[in-house]
């Protein structure tokens, strides 16, 4: 089997957002990076499905020259190899973004054989724009199910399952398909230092495709209000508790 | 003109429908759920056939497209659900345009002047949506639903689809079982973060959690270490909670954790850390070890009610 899985590198923001002077950007020259829980979860499923039934694992991103830092945490966790299309600091539109992967599935395919499955995040962490897995999979004529909690390759079909409310609703997808998940598919590990050392080694195949003009056109960045309140303090130790308590009786809890 | 997807009868599909209304001019509606009452709209335009039985996202998608050829709505609208955003996403790759998710706020024109929600709602972007026909979701909770009376023309049709349509679609539904207090749906929720120290830090959470006919939360350090499951987990990539009282123990209060938390009438947070973030996001904090603070507060909620019931 062979499984792809695509991640974006976003900063890791702490308890506040600070932007840049021109808005275009959240500030991180003090940030370290990352990628969405979601996509990680893609991530760990890919390498168990790939240990269970052999087979090639591939991380795919589209980002700036440090996203190769993303790639590496990728194939610590036990991922065989990375694609890295380098982008300029420029943020990609999501169709630009899907375009990008597509051209980069269809070369990859070429040489090595078809993806069976293609894993996205549900969302991305940062722009949170919940279309990049369905656009590529129309790209390529595949099936895609979003928002999954479950994902079982059953032979020639993928059984999914997403969290409703009320319950579970199941798909079964012929494969290769694509897929997005959602935190809580399953619970990733934490890389050894063995494998963090082995991902040093594994290949990085790396390109710079050009952005095509945005259609869905960032004009600026806002910090929404509500950040900035005062908490008010209801006491110090177990001596808040009464007060605590009368907050809460006016609230009408108690 | 602008055409809504109305996915069924709920308030979600009551804000898309008022932040249509808002675009101006004439306002449309679509649904493959032959139960959504829609009222207040010009004409509710109703997909029929075996392929609308069970959830299909691509076929109520085609059906979207089919409607969006023959009328050129200037917009098409839906509710900022996981399901909202899939439909119109599938929409989005079918017609080759571009989609903008979560958005607070749109300003017509060409392009569009749209505000989305980035970051789970912890931040937002103004942007320019092109497109001959604007595709967008409304985030859940920003514009206020309103019932607007009126029975609408009801058009039925049957659209025409293919084969790769029915592929995806709910063949199954499994149904949960029946648990305790739903977190998304409590009127308290009592968290812990990383500051519970071990799983077993969780006991006096539970106990107060119970005193208030509340949830018990947690952060993603806690899920992360296995202490909860990721059902618990409140935040970006958790469940959106809404309580009367949000009460956050141990939790430094992250952006992606309070984008979690948003809906919350009022936060508590208990804190030994009198400079921890959350605290700008709190409306009331006790400062102290959680291990001492939180049984404390247990002990007072039980003097409470036995003097209530003394009293009564
Ligand atoms: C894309 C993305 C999505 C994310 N989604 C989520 C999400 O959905 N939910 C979520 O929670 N996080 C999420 N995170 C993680 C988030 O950034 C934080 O890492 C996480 O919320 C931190 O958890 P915490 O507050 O428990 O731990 P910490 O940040 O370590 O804070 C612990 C706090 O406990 C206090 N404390 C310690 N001991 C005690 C004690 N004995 N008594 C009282 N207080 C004590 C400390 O002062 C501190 O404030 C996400 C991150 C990313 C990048
Ligand atoms: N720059 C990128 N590089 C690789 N994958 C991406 C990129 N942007 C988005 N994706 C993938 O598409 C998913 C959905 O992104 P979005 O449509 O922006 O919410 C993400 O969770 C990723 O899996």
């Amino acid at each position: 089997m062979r499984i792809l899985v695509c991640v974006k590198r976003v900063p890791l923001t702490g308890g506040k957002i600070v932007l840049t002077e021109d808005a275009q950007a959240i500030e991180t020259r003090h940030l370290g990076f990352t990628i969405s829980p979601h996509e990680e979860c893609g991530v760990e499923e890919a390498v168990r499905l790939i240990e269970a039934s052999g087979g090639e694992s591939v991380v795919l991103t589209l980002g700036p020259p440090e996203a190769v830092e993303q790639l590496r945490d990728a194939m610590a966790l036990g991922i065989d190899r990375a694609v890295h299309l380098v982008s300029d600091v420029e943020e990609w539109d999501p169709q630009a973004t899907a375009g990008a992967i597509v051209e980069a599935i269809r070369a990859d395919e070429a040489a090595n054989g078809p993806f069976d499955l293609v894993f996205f995040g549900n969302e991305s962490a940062d722009a949170g724009n919940y279309q990049v897995g369905i656009r590529v999979a129309y790209a390529l004529g595949r099936p895609v199910v979003t928002g999954l909690k479950g994902v079982a390759v059953e032979g020639d079909v993928v059984r999914c399952e997403q969290e409703v409310s009320g319950g579970r609703d199941v798909y079964v997808l012929p494969l290769p398909a694509v897929v997005t998940v959602l935190e809580g598919l399953n619970l990733p590990r934490y890389p050894s230092v063995p494998a963090k050392l082995r991902a040093q080694r594994k290949p990085v195949e790396a390109s710079s495709p050009t952005r095509p003009s945005s259609k869905l056109e960032k004009v600026r960045l806002v910090v929404p209000e509500g950040q900035g309140k005062e908490a008010v303090i209801l006491g110090h130790g177990p001596e808040a508790a009464p007060a605590v308590v009368e907050m809460l009786q006016q609230i009408g809890v108690v | 003109m602008v055409l809504v997807y109305v996915e069924e009868p709920s308030e979600l599909g009551q804000q898309a429908l008022a932040f249509a209304r808002e675009l101006g001019g004439p306002v449309h509606a679509f649904t493959a759920d032959v139960t959504a009452p829609v009222e207040g709209v010009e004409t509710l335009y109703v997909a029929e056939g075996d392929a609308f039985a069970s959830y299909a996202p691509a076929a109520i998608a085609q059906a979207l497209v089919e409607l969006v050829e023959r009328l050129s709505p200037a917009a098409v609208v839906a509710a900022g659900t996981e399901r909202g955003n899939e439909v119109l996403a599938h929409v989005a790759a079918k017609l080759d345009l571009p989609f903008s998710a979560n958005c607070v706020a749109a300003t017509t024109g060409d392009p569009f002047l749209v505000t989305r929600v980035r970051w789970g709602g912890s931040l937002l972007e103004e942007a320019h949506l092109h497109g001959n026909v604007k595709l967008l979701t409304v985030q859940p909770h920003v514009v206020a639903a309103e019932e607007r009376a009126g029975e609408p023309a009801v058009e039925r049709f049957t659209p025409a689809l293919s084969e790769a349509d029915l592929v995806v679609r709910v063949v199954e539904r499994v149904p949960a079982a029946a648990g305790g207090v739903s977190l998304a749906e409590a009127k308290v929720v009592v968290s812990c973060g990383r500051g519970a120290g071990s799983p077993e830090g969780f006991g006096i959470i539970e106990e107060l959690a119970g005193l208030l006919g509340g949830a018990v939360g947690c952060s993603r350090a806690v899920t992360m270490a296995g202490w909860r499951p990721h059902t618990d987990q409140v935040g970006q990539t958790g469940t959106k909670i809404a309580p009367d009282i949000y009460i956050a123990c141990g939790i430094s209060g992250a952006t992606q954790h309070m984008a979690g938390c948003k809906g919350a009438k009022a936060i508590l947070a208990v804190n030994t850390d009198p400079e921890a973030p959350i605290l700008a996001s709190a409306d009331y904090a006790a400062i102290g070890d959680l291990h001492e603070v939180v049984p404390a507060i247990s002990a007072e909620i039980r003097k409470a009610q036995a003097q209530k019931a003394g009293r009564g």
